[in-house]
């Protein structure tokens, strides 16, 4: 087992308008991607274990021509309000680091 | 691309304010571009500029961008579009942005013909859009209702391309659009020209945060070259380059879906979209498809939210950093327990929420297990409550729990770095984006108000 963080290229997170957060994992080529985009570890259910997102928010779109593997789930509380703590979601991806695939 | 003449447009950068290279933006210029295009602003920042009608930033550096562009758009006789000016695109950003442009006008001793877009909406005209059934939600949002409506300070919808056609057709030089989707400003100009919807939609969203989709995004925009099935993209720097992955990779950008972009009037599908380089600097994109839908626009809204204060301590003591977790818990709870018996606030009247900065603030997820103790931690003291002064006077009366909170019973009584005085800061009011919805309008123009002024020198004080 390796972690993502070992095996992608490069894994962002960022505000795609204000009620959803998308997340890009790049692969370094398309034989890693081929290999890494069945793991367990990528299946949406495990992005929202780790994320502790609502069972069944996340959605998954895979872009095999870039080797990436995309994902949005809705925010828990729309952007910028009250209790924000990351305004452009841009350190939502860090969890991901460590998932197992 | 061969007996229709291409449509140039160059996107200087991805934000009027941002910085703008002049040499940059004379090298597309000098191809023979038709236009320069760009936006101003955008939802990235939070609901703030859209409730208060105020620029993230500054008036001098819009200023400085403007001034690059307008002496540029002159010398070469093109139009400039700009939309969502003032950040969020309402009224008041897009008047903001023309007196600064009538003040560049007056110093660089021109004369343009400056039209101005408007698509903020009154809560009326939005109400009876909701009651004609004409406004439907966006997930993860449900069906819109009046008191949604009704909190709203300011609400504005996301002009297309047709508004700014319009002006351009009525002779202006420069346009100045409240909120418009950045892919439509910058796709006008070769729709009004004849080009592909595909390839001007597409090359509009490839090129809408301006250098992000070349090799080197802190080096200089980009210059578009659109066609009747194709587009190219091109650096405006020399030393910079665009190739097939910088170019292709950016449709993942802020999209929950990277092939398929809902737009006002028709869809964006990228789905059979195929890259290609050309040279060792440019990149020849065609396949891209629009599909005309009925027309809608999007709707944002901002409601006023509470008001906060602010405290911060700095904690490097070993005995705090090995229990983190328990010891902000505990606070925590000795803070909320301090407020209601000695102020007699329910809980429902105030929110006290505490962020160990160097632990788990940002994500707000606990630690994995096995993390060792931090160095140092910031620890951030939010108080929310309906007013200033509320919030305010629950930061003073945790203040001493705040500074001197011992990490277990019994202790001396430690204090904690905190670094201003008053130890307190008023931060002012939060706002709420309330509305993901679309509109649904007979056209383009329907809900967005027009103005032109064609003798813009005003007098300089």
């Amino acid at each position: 087992m390796a972690k993502l963080k070992d095996v992608a290229r490069y894994v962002r997170s960022k505000a795609a308008g204000p009620f959803w957060i998308t997340v890009d994992i790049f692969f370094p080529s398309r034989d890693v991607y081929d290999i890494s985009r069945d793991a367990a570890g990528l299946a949406t259910t495990a992005i929202e274990q780790a994320l502790r997102l609502d069972p069944g928010s996340a959605k998954r779109v895979d872009v095999p021509d870039l080797a990436v593997i995309k994902y949005a789930y809705p925010r828990r509380h729309a952007q910028g309000g009250a209790f924000e703590r990351d305004m452009h979601g841009g350190q939502q991806f860090v969890p991901l680091l460590e998932l197992e695939i | 691309m061969t007996d229709f003449e291409d449509t140039l447009v160059v996107v200087p950068v991805g934000a009027l304010g941002a910085g703008i290279d002049p040499e940059h933006v004379e090298a597309g210029l000098t191809q023979g571009a038709h236009a320069i295009a760009l936006d101003a602003g955008s939802t990235d920042s939070g609901p703030s500029c859209l409730a208060t009608g105020v620029s993230k930033y500054s008036r001098e550096a819009v200023k400085s961008d403007l001034r690059v562009l307008m002496a540029a758009r002159a010398k070469y006789g093109v139009p400039l579009l700009i939309g969502t000016c003032g950040t969020a695109g309402g009224d008041a950003g897009v008047a903001w942005t023309l007196n600064i442009a009538q003040e560049v006008a007056a110093e660089l001793g021109q004369n343009p013909r400056i039209a101005t877009l408007h698509s903020e909406l009154s809560r009326e005209q939005v109400l009876a859009k909701l009651e004609g059934g004409k406004v439907l939600p966006l997930a993860p949002l449900g069906p819109l209702d009046a008191a949604t409506i009704e909190r709203c300070e300011h609400i504005v919808a996301l002009m297309g391309p047709e508004p700014y056609i319009a002006a351009l057709k009525d002779g202006a030089d420069i346009v100045l659009g409240g909120r418009t989707t950045d892919t439509a400003v910058i796709a006008a100009v070769p729709l009004m020209r004849g080009a592909g919807a595909g390839a001007a939609w597409h090359a509009g969203k490839i090129s809408e945060c301006g250098g992000l989709c070349t090799a080197d995004p802190t080096d200089g925009g980009v210059l578009i070259k659109v066609g009747r099935e194709a587009f190219e993209v091109w650096p405006l720097s020399s030393q910079n380059r665009c190739d097939v992955y910088s170019v292709s990779s950016h449709m993942l950008y802020e999209n929950s879906d990277p092939f398929i972009l809902t737009e006002p009037g028709g869809v964006l599908d990228v789905t059979h979209a195929r890259y290609e380089a050309i040279g060792e600097r440019g990149v020849r994109v065609t396949g891209s498809q629009f599909l005309p839908r009925p027309y809608t626009m999007k709707l944002e809204g901002a409601a006023l939210g509470p008001f906060q204060t602010l405290m911060w301590v700095g904690i490097a003591d070993p005995a705090v950093l090995a229990v983190v977790d328990g010891f902000v818990a505990t606070l925590h709870a000795a803070l909320v327990e301090r407020v209601r018996k000695v102020m007699g606030l329910t809980p429902d009247a105030f929110d006290i929420s505490l962020r160990p900065y160097g632990w788990n603030a940002v994500s707000g997820l606990p630690a994995a297990e096995g993390t060792p103790p931090p160095r140092e931690i910031g620890l951030m003291f939010v108080a929310t409550a309906e007013t200033q002064d509320l919030a305010t006077r629950i930061a003073r009366t945790c203040n001493p729990y705040f500074f001197h909170f011992p990490v277990r019973r019994g202790k001396e009584l430690p204090s904690y770095g905190f670094p201003f005085s008053p130890a307190e800061v008023e931060r002012g009011r939060a706002y709420e984006f309330v509305l993901n919805h679309v509109v649904a309008t007979q056209d383009g123009m329907e809900l967005v108000r027009r103005d032109m002024i064609d003798s813009p020198i005003p007098e300089i004080a």
